[in-house]
């Protein structure tokens, strides 16, 4: 199992955030923390590596709907996510979920299509 | 039939241990992977409500987990003495609303029931609530 963590990089045209390991609803207020505070330095165009995420739970989407009509206020950003495992797929489509984010194959797709 | 036992605080802290848990129990009863998946992500938001709801956020009460398989069943429950947990109070999330027509919340119970193959609540005045929920492989 790999290590839950959070890590972000400030590219030119949006900002990439990767996610590892199992993000259970003990970890989802960690995520929705560091979200927040991109927010909080104007960075609404936002790019979620989901590659290396093991688990997700409600909690998380929770964040990530909160995250993403923030972002869209005013049409200045939204929170593209990419690479996602099937099994995390199928929590999303399990939440009606997945039409309404903009997911792509891989994390270059998804960073460059800003 | 002998039942695997665990007992924590209601503290979102103790969640990975309990996933844990339940993940052993439900590999050594030797579900498939997906199951396994569906029993874990099942349980974090029956315990998510009972600390939100049951507990109102409150992390000195106890949670009981306990699991247990038959022939082609796995069952996991949970037990909690907070406040009365009724089903029926949850409305079903709108699942095809748009982003902006999205609530932030009901999704645990929907999740729950569509994962597993039987979820049914039990409250006792003097026990408290217990939660069994039951998955078939």
């Amino acid at each position: 199992m790999t290590e839950f963590s959070i890590e972000t990089q400030e590219l030119k045209r949006c900002v990439l955030v990767i996610l590892h390991g199992r993000i259970d609803s003990s970890k989802a207020p960690q995520v929705e923390a560091a979200l927040k505070e991109l927010i909080a330095a104007d960075h609404y165009r936002i790019v979620i590596d989901m590659s290396g995420v093991e688990f997700v739970s409600s909690a998380f989407l929770r964040v990530l709907i909160s995250t993403s009509k923030s972002v869209r206020r005013f049409n200045r950003g939204d929170v593209y996510l990419a690479a996602m495992p099937q099994r995390i797929r199928d929590v999303f489509d399990l939440a009606g979920l997945v039409p309404l984010f903009k997911t792509f194959d891989t994390q270059v797709e998804a960073v460059g299509s800003w | 039939m002998t039942a695997d036992e665990l007992v924590v605080s209601s503290d979102l802290d103790a969640l990975p241990q309990v996933i844990g848990f339940v993940r052993q129990a439900s590999m050594q009863a030797g579900l498939p992977e997906s199951a396994i998946f569906a029993c874990e992500l099942a349980t974090d938001e029956a315990c998510t409500n009972i600390i939100d709801h049951a507990y109102a956020g409150r992390d000195d009460g106890v949670i009981r987990v306990a699991c247990w398989s038959d022939a082609d069943e796995f069952v996991v429950q949970l037990h909690d003495q907070g406040a009365a947990f009724d089903p029926a109070a949850v409305r079903e999330p709108p699942l095809t609303e748009d982003l902006a027509g999205r609530p932030l919340g009901g999704l645990g119970l929907h999740f729950m029931r569509s994962l597993m193959d039987e979820v049914r609540f039990d409250f006792d005045p003097v026990t408290g609530n217990t939660l069994t929920m039951v998955k078939r492989f």
